[in-house]
């Protein structure tokens, strides 16, 4: 393996962790970093993802049997982020809008409704996790040349996740509605005067952040089994992507995804995967003490 | 067109506004002045829905608004630029603008070219986050953002404070451009009471939170602004 072909495997692979983690974090930068709304049940709005994902798959194998499949997942992306948008719904409708501005409330009700879609998963699917298989056309490699080969999930994750932050970004800068989100996420009081209905323009956003959960959800289930308690597993890491990218740009979440991502595989290239974890952490953490707002504050005369 | 009966406001267990009745009728400039901490200022975040009311009643055009959310209020007629104008500092000068128009229903994107007309130096820094202005800049930025959404009453909390000379120069040609095309009311605090005796046709006149003295403003002695409005 020569030198160029290493450097190009960690980047490549750097960059679908990456991915990955912006993926997890994209719903949360929303809800947690625009809204400032601690959802402890992220995590369980992406586990809705992923079971959307399971049933989807379930269906599409009874009816078109083991060899057509794998269109199910084409239908499960869209699928996810409405199921998942429609529980963010009515979270935010029954309960997280009697919440605002109390965070620690907001966590703690937020960590019930986790405990109760987990445990309400594990009366419909059992215990046990289950199985999302890959679509035929994402389970092949692309290897351009000995030593590198890209798998066509990782690929598909790293095109899927560009567009994604391509769409939230016209959403919010170039449409009425991104407007009205930015300009209620900064000043309530004032938008409400000029005559912008914010309740329901809150409820909106968190629907939105939470369908972006459901379809990092859908997603990320193929990466690895589906349980009742996938969420907790990727919530930690959506939280630090964000709190490191700093709270409230959608900017500081990509840069912060991509950095603890390359420097994950980075690490682990040359220790062990847990090893990698911990010095990865360890680095976020001094970090956070030098710029507690992390590597985009947000910054204005009226807020000096 | 927008008046107050007995209106009483709390912040919490203490009470701001007693009893306070206003009328603002139709085309006129009415001023509300008073000494600082007299509630005037509660009084508009009050009338704009920003605080509840806990007796009393609002009406505008004969519609009990009493308990209608802010954005209600704007949709019918109300614009609102506030003390320290609360331009939205992350967004720049045109999205703060385009948000003047969200009281239309259309979904309109359209900076209508008449604001520029009135504050030219917008046009220069339409693209510039509204945070980064001056306090000159943001206050005419605040008002061209009331007005797009043309309202029936606009209502200005201390639109000269802390802006200077030139620029409340160009803010009171404006106030008085509204005033001779009589297209809407304007309900207007102000501390500067040359500015306010030339534009208003009424005052109001608080002190502990209640109306103490009210008139036309041809008929607002000397005594009486002595006797409230000296410090």
């Amino acid at each position: 393996m020569t030198p160029t072909t290493f450097l190009v495997g960690q980047l490549f692979n750097g960059l679908s962790v990456s991915s990955i983690l912006l993926l997890m974090a994209l719903g949360l930068a929303i809800t947690f970093g625009l809204m400032g709304v601690i959802n402890m049940a992220h995590g369980e709005l992406m586990m809705l993802g992923s079971y959307t994902a399971y049933v989807l798959q379930n269906l599409f194998v009874r009816q078109f049997g083991e060899q057509n499949f794998g269109g199910y997942f084409l239908v499960a992306l869209p699928m996810s982020f409405v199921v998942a948008g429609l529980m963010g719904l009515l979270l935010e409708r029954a309960l997280i809008r009697h919440l605002y501005g109390r965070p620690l409330e907001t966590l703690l009700a937020t960590w019930g409704v986790s405990l109760i879609l987990q445990q309400a998963m594990r009366q419909v699917f059992g215990a046990n996790n289950v199985d999302v298989r890959s679509p035929n056309w994402l389970t092949g490699r692309w290897q351009p040349s000995a030593g590198l080969e890209f798998p066509h999930l990782r690929l598909f994750i790293i095109v899927f996740t560009a567009l994604a932050i391509a769409g939230m970004y016209a959403l919010l800068f170039r449409t009425n509605i991104g407007l009205k989100i930015r300009a209620v996420t900064q000043n309530r009081d004032m938008s409400a005067c000029l005559g912008v209905p914010t309740a329901k323009v809150d409820a909106y956003t968190f629907s939105l952040g939470s369908g972006l959960a459901g379809v990092a959800g859908c997603i990320l289930s193929l990466m690895g089994s589906v349980g009742p308690t996938t969420g907790q597993n990727y919530i930690v890491d959506a939280f630090m992507v964000v709190v490191l990218g700093g709270v409230g740009k959608l900017a500081g979440a990509i840069a912060g995804s991509f950095g603890i991502g390359e420097c994950n595989t980075l690490f682990e290239s040359f220790s062990t995967a847990t090893m990698g974890k911990v010095i990865v952490f360890t680095l976020v953490i001094l970090f956070l003490q030098w710029k507690p707002s992390g590597l985009f504050p947000s910054k204005s005369r009226s807020l000096d | 067109m927008l008046t107050t009966e007995r209106l009483n406001v709390y912040y919490g267990e203490s009470h701001i506004l007693r009893n306070v009745s206003i009328n603002v009728p139709e085309r006129t400039v009415v001023c509300l002045m008073g000494r600082n901490g007299a509630g005037k200022t509660t009084l508009l975040k009050s009338l704009m829905g920003l605080l509840p009311a806990r007796a009393g009643r609002v009406t505008l055009s004969g519609q009990d608004i009493t308990r209608w959310a802010p954005y209600e209020r704007a949709r019918r007629g109300m614009a609102y630029v506030p003390q320290g104008r609360e331009i939205i500092a992350q967004l720049t000068v045109q999205e703060n603008l385009i948000l003047g128009l969200a009281t239309r229903s259309a979904r309109t994107r359209e900076i209508p070219d008449r604001v520029f007309q009135l504050f030219p130096v917008l046009k220069t820094m339409l693209k510039r986050r509204g945070g980064d202005l001056s306090g000159g800049q943001q206050q005419q930025l605040a008002i061209a953002r009331a007005l797009l959404a043309e309202p029936k009453l606009l209502i200005l909390d201390a639109p000269t404070e802390g802006i200077q000379p030139s620029i409340i120069d160009e803010i009171e040609d404006v106030i008085a451009r509204i005033k001779e095309q009589r297209t809407m009311s304007v309900l207007l605090v102000e501390q500067y009471l040359e500015f306010a005796w030339r534009l208003a046709d009424r005052y109001y006149i608080m002190d502990k939170g209640a109306i103490v003295a009210q008139g036309t403003t041809d008929e607002l002695s000397q005594e009486v602004a002595q006797k409230h409005l000296a410090v």
